[in-house]
């Protein structure tokens, strides 16, 4: 935890490592919120469709897809390894976000 | 029934068409020269996206078919009727179905484009397992003949990261087609996604479109119809012209007139006035192309 030096960061590890609310990101108006969220590694992240129209999370590098997103629609990933993930939608491209995985150090 | 004033009415032929600049600063066109009625070659429709359930039209089962009923109902049944993709919402089977039942009461033969929502995972299966272009190459795309016109379908939905993307197979094999092609012949090449910087900001543009534009250039008369952005939008390139069709099932906004391109919901009348088809005369090799919207 000393390692992180980022507020933000020790919050977000924090908050799930203590199993408060899932972290989560939010689809609506053709963008993803927030665009970058930053996790603990093993933490679940919910992604849920608030939008009026189908969406994807498409990882840039293939390692995770949750297909087609319909309004509404939730799709939950963990992320075990630690890094930077960029991803988008399959359907608009120009919709883009990013999940920091990092390291739990004891 | 006809179009609104609203929603233009285009129309080209031999003698032009005078163009001015819309919203979005793009060009839209207006006919100023109206050719002898004559018989209508094709019709495309676009964008059904089957399985939509949104405000913008919880119905679009029932605009699809109104379509579907409009071409069946025309005083003589066209060559075929094109569809340029994004039949269903999200490529389920049920979808994919539902879509199928409802287009397979056209009365004319019937060529099928999937769009970005027909291979959601970068899935070709669902789409090639029911609407497979006739004579398509193994990758989808596809070329014939007929009633003296090339007709080309390509493909740019795949790899949708970087936008609509044909690729190197597909370059190269339009490259060879063309080569059997004589310069005067009229060209038509069907896409989903506009093969020009329409509004990149919002996806609507092929990454490597300029690279089948230098192709298609040299030929006399090159007409490139697509769908995706669920409006009327045309546009001319040297002796390529280019025109997006509206959907069946809801509009999109004009290129930059709201923060986002998703569906624009209207009250059921004007949703009738701004969705619809395409019917296509071709006369002298000219295409002259009309858009009739659904009510």
């Amino acid at each position: 935890m000393s390692k992180l030096s980022n507020p933000l960061a020790v919050a977000a590890v924090l908050f799930a490592t203590l199993g408060l609310t899932p972290p989560s990101v939010d689809i609506k108006n053709d963008a993803f919120a927030p665009q970058t969220l930053i996790v603990a590694a093993g933490t679940t992240v919910t992604f849920t469709n608030d939008d009026d129209d189908a969406h994807t999370v498409t990882a840039t590098d293939g390692s995770f897809d949750s297909k087609g997103l319909d309004t509404n629609g939730r799709w939950r990933h963990t992320f075990v390894k630690p890094g930077t993930y960029a991803y988008f939608c399959q359907l608009h491209p120009f919709m883009k976000g990013t999940i920091v995985v990092k390291a739990v150090t004891q | 029934m006809k179009r609104a004033s609203f929603l233009e009415h285009v129309a080209w032929t031999g003698a032009g068409i005078a163009y001015s600049l819309g919203a979005g600063g793009l060009l839209t066109g207006r006919a100023v020269a109206a050719g002898t009625p004559g018989t209508i070659e094709f019709v495309q429709i676009s964008d059904s996206h089957i399985g939509f359930r949104q405000a913008a039209n919880p119905d679009v089962a029932g605009t699809l078919a109104m379509a579907v009923d409009a071409i069946n109902a025309l005083p003589a049944q066209p060559t075929f009727v094109v569809h340029t993709g994004d039949i269903t919402h999200l490529s389920t089977a049920s979808q994919f179905d539902d879509a199928r039942a409802i287009l397979s009461r056209l009365r004319a033969p019937l060529i099928a484009l999937p769009g970005e929502h027909d291979v959601v995972g970068n899935d070709f299966k669902p789409y090639l397992a029911n609407f497979r272009i006739p004579h398509s190459t193994g990758g989808g795309w596809a070329s014939w003949d007929a009633g003296g016109v090339h007709y080309i379908v390509l493909l740019n939905v795949f790899n949708f990261e970087k936008l609509g993307l044909l690729g190197s197979d597909q370059l190269e094999w339009l490259r060879k087609d063309l080569t059997a092609v004589g310069r005067t012949t009229p060209v038509v090449v069907f896409t989903h996604v506009p093969l020009y910087a329409l509004y990149p900001q919002w996806g609507w543009t092929t990454e490597d479109g300029t690279k089948a534009l230098a192709l298609l250039q040299p030929f006399d008369r090159v007409t490139v119809l697509n769908g995706h952005i669920h409006q009327v939008v045309t546009h001319e390139e040297g002796n390529i012209r280019f025109a997006s069709a509206d959907a069946t099932a809801y509009p999109q906004p004009k290129p930059g007139s709201a923060p986002k391109p998703g569906p624009v919901t209207l009250p059921r009348g004007d949703l009738l006035r701004a969705i619809g088809y395409r019917t296509v005369e071709i006369d002298g090799g000219n295409l002259r192309f009309e858009d009739s919207a659904l009510g």
